[in-house]
């Protein structure tokens, strides 16, 4: 399979990602060299083998439901660009 | 009426309900999931996605999501794994949700609901873990110009429970979340307050009509949110149901033809409307994989098992109990049941204790009921106990106390009389249960009142009524009842043939 110009509009419109038109070409290539090692990948022949979830062999972490310390207001919104009172500002979202 | 007046069509529901879990903290942190405190006050790197911060899993929040599961009869998975679903949303701090994908921890479940029409199974697709967005308030003195958020509860655990499009009406919508917020009450699993956020319910609606070809054909999917009780979801659903019927018979469109897209609504309260938001004109496309910074989690059988044997009696088997054992009718079985637990075990000792279910059931679904209603309170607090409602009961039995003046007994032991016999005594109600002194009475009335004597002989045996009322007038009510009309229907009778020898 390979990727089309549309679909890597399409991609990147989802990453919310703006490309110019003469860095298309140049993501496609990159792209599809990515997709068709994909492609090898899967011709090799998995029978018998688990699917893998996670990298590390390990599982059932888990913390208990105690409360720990939050991040004082002013902390939490020091890095918003648009802090607005005690809240994060952003564009209107008008749904 | 044409035709396609006459069909009757089918309505198809499916719906999806989150439920916040009732966990002290956040899915993957610390901070308090406490409703109500001042924005941005209970966040933290991990729930504001700041980068280099890890997730860690609460381990209440998966045991608490097993036992929903289990009662909502669903399969619990052996292994189960979490998933980034991807979109950008300014509520969504990552930028991602962190969610369940391909394997959720549950999936082939059913609730068994009562709409009036007897017990239904409504199949589930699945139940999974996932964790909430924030807030998004929306700045009316801004000009429009802005929004503002706040992230307390990113992070929040949440269940999302998706049933299979099996809910046949508006009716039925309601008892669906009526029994999933008694079912999550019950278990401790979530408060499941619309109100606060903690239950919530997006709605896919569509009609199934027949035509006249013998086909049937589906009107466009509509997906119904914002919408915040539980009256208000089944409103919504009333109203679609009738606007696509409608549609449809203005435009013919059918889901499945080109062009034809689900559509998101949202419920407006004010207008008791829906309102067309945006059509889906393009499949969602979150580009899910699995999430690296959580790794998998397994359930042993003998795990499932254990949780399982905790649940204890839920509220579709004891809708099937209690007619099997105390003879109750299934409605009397559904008013217990609807109020929990507590309730159902105050009912049984009451009826253990009195020897008559009927009775306790009757008292329980009207004066207990409207009692508790009154003063906002849990059976728990009820100021009579279950042996007081059974002592009632029982002096009731064995006076023959009518009604009302029963009523002023509950009354007074509401009002923390400890007996019904020091009740009675209080309000100095003193049953008249000796038939001479009775007989005396009832004979005093017959002949006081001619007219109704004369009506019971023409055959109006409500006639008798009257002259019942004047004997309780005379006694204020200390007579007993079914003695009276013993009597009474013996000394019209006899009045009746005494006036035809005559």
């Amino acid at each position: 399979m390979s990727l089309d110009v549309e679909q890597i509009r399409w991609i990147a419109h989802l990453a919310r990602l703006e490309l110019a038109d003469d860095e298309i070409d140049g993501l496609a290539r990159d792209l599809n060299a990515i997709v068709s090692y994909m492609d090898q990948l899967q011709q090799l022949n998995t029978d018998g083998i688990e699917p893998l979830a996670h990298p590390l062999d390990v599982k059932n972490v888990f913390r208990e439901d105690v409360p720990a310390s939050s991040l004082a207001v002013d902390e939490a919104l020091a890095s918003a660009p648009d802090r607005r009172g005690n809240y994060f500002g952003v564009p209107a979202v008008l749904d | 009426m044409t035709w396609s007046e006459s069909i009757s069509y089918r309505t198809v529901i499916g719906l999806e309900v989150h439920v916040q879990l009732l966990t002290r903290t956040k899915l993957f942190c610390g901070c308090s999931t406490t409703f109500g405190q001042p924005p941005n006050s209970a966040t933290c790197p991990v729930c504001l996605g700041l980068p280099g911060a890890l997730p860690v899993m609460n381990r209440r929040a998966f045991d608490l999501a097993v036992k929903a599961a289990l009662a909502l009869n669903c399969r619990v998975a052996g292994f189960t794994k979490w998933d980034r679903k991807n979109y950008f949303y300014p509520d969504l701090p990552k930028n991602y949700q962190i969610s369940q994908y391909d394997l959720p921890f549950s999936e082939e479940g059913w609730l068994e609901i009562d709409a009036g029409q007897g017990p239904r199974r409504i199949g589930l697709i699945r139940v999974h873990l996932e964790e909430d967005a924030g807030k998004l308030l929306h700045d009316e003195n801004g000009g429009g110009q802005a929004s503002r958020v706040d992230l307390n509860r990113a992070g929040t655990p949440l269940l999302e429970i998706v049933s299979k499009p099996e809910v046949a009406s508006p009716e039925e919508t309601r008892a669906y979340l009526e029994e999933i917020r008694l079912l999550l009450r019950e278990l401790g699993v979530s408060d499941c307050e619309m109100q606060e956020g903690s239950l919530r319910c997006d709605a896919n609606i569509n009609l199934h009509i027949p035509q006249a070809d013998g086909s049937v054909a589906a009107t466009p999917i509509v997906e119904v949110k914002n919408l915040n009780s539980v009256a208000a979801v089944e409103r919504a659903m009333r109203y679609e149901t009738q606007r696509q019927f409608e549609q449809f018979q203005k435009d013919g469109k059918k889901w499945g033809e080109p062009g034809v897209h689900k559509a998101t609504a949202g419920w407006d309260e004010n207008s008791r409307t829906t309102r067309i938001q945006r059509r889906k004109e393009e499949a969602a496309d979150y580009r899910y994989f699995p999430e690296p910074d959580l790794v998998p989690v397994t359930v042993s059988a003998a795990r499932v098992d254990e949780v399982r044997a905790e649940l204890g009696e839920l509220p579709a088997a004891q809708r099937a109990r209690l007619p099997a054992q105390y003879g109750l009718s299934a409605y009397d079985a559904g008013v217990l049941t609807r109020q929990g637990r507590a309730f159902v075990a105050y009912f049984e000792e009451a009826a253990r204790l009195c020897g008559d279910a009927k009775e306790t059931a009757n008292w329980l679904a009207n004066d207990v009921l409207q009692a508790l209603n009154e003063s906002k309170q849990a059976i728990r607090y009820f100021p009579i106990s279950a042996a007081g409602l059974a002592d009632l009961i029982g002096e009731i039995k064995a006076t023959g106390l009518n009604k009302q003046r029963s009523r002023e007994v509950f009354a007074e032991m509401l009002a923390g009389c400890p007996s019904a016999k020091q009740a009675m005594d209080k309000l100095g109600i003193k049953v008249i249960a000796d038939r001479d002194q009775l007989a005396d009475i009832v004979r005093r009335a017959i002949a006081a009142n001619p007219t109704a004597v004369a009506d019971f002989k023409k055959g109006k045996t409500k006639a008798a009524d009257a002259i019942k009322g004047a004997v309780m007038r005379e006694t204020k009510g200390m007579a007993r009842t079914e003695l009276v009309q013993e009597i009474l229907l013996e000394e019209l009778h006899r009045a009746g043939s005494d006036a035809d020898r005559g």
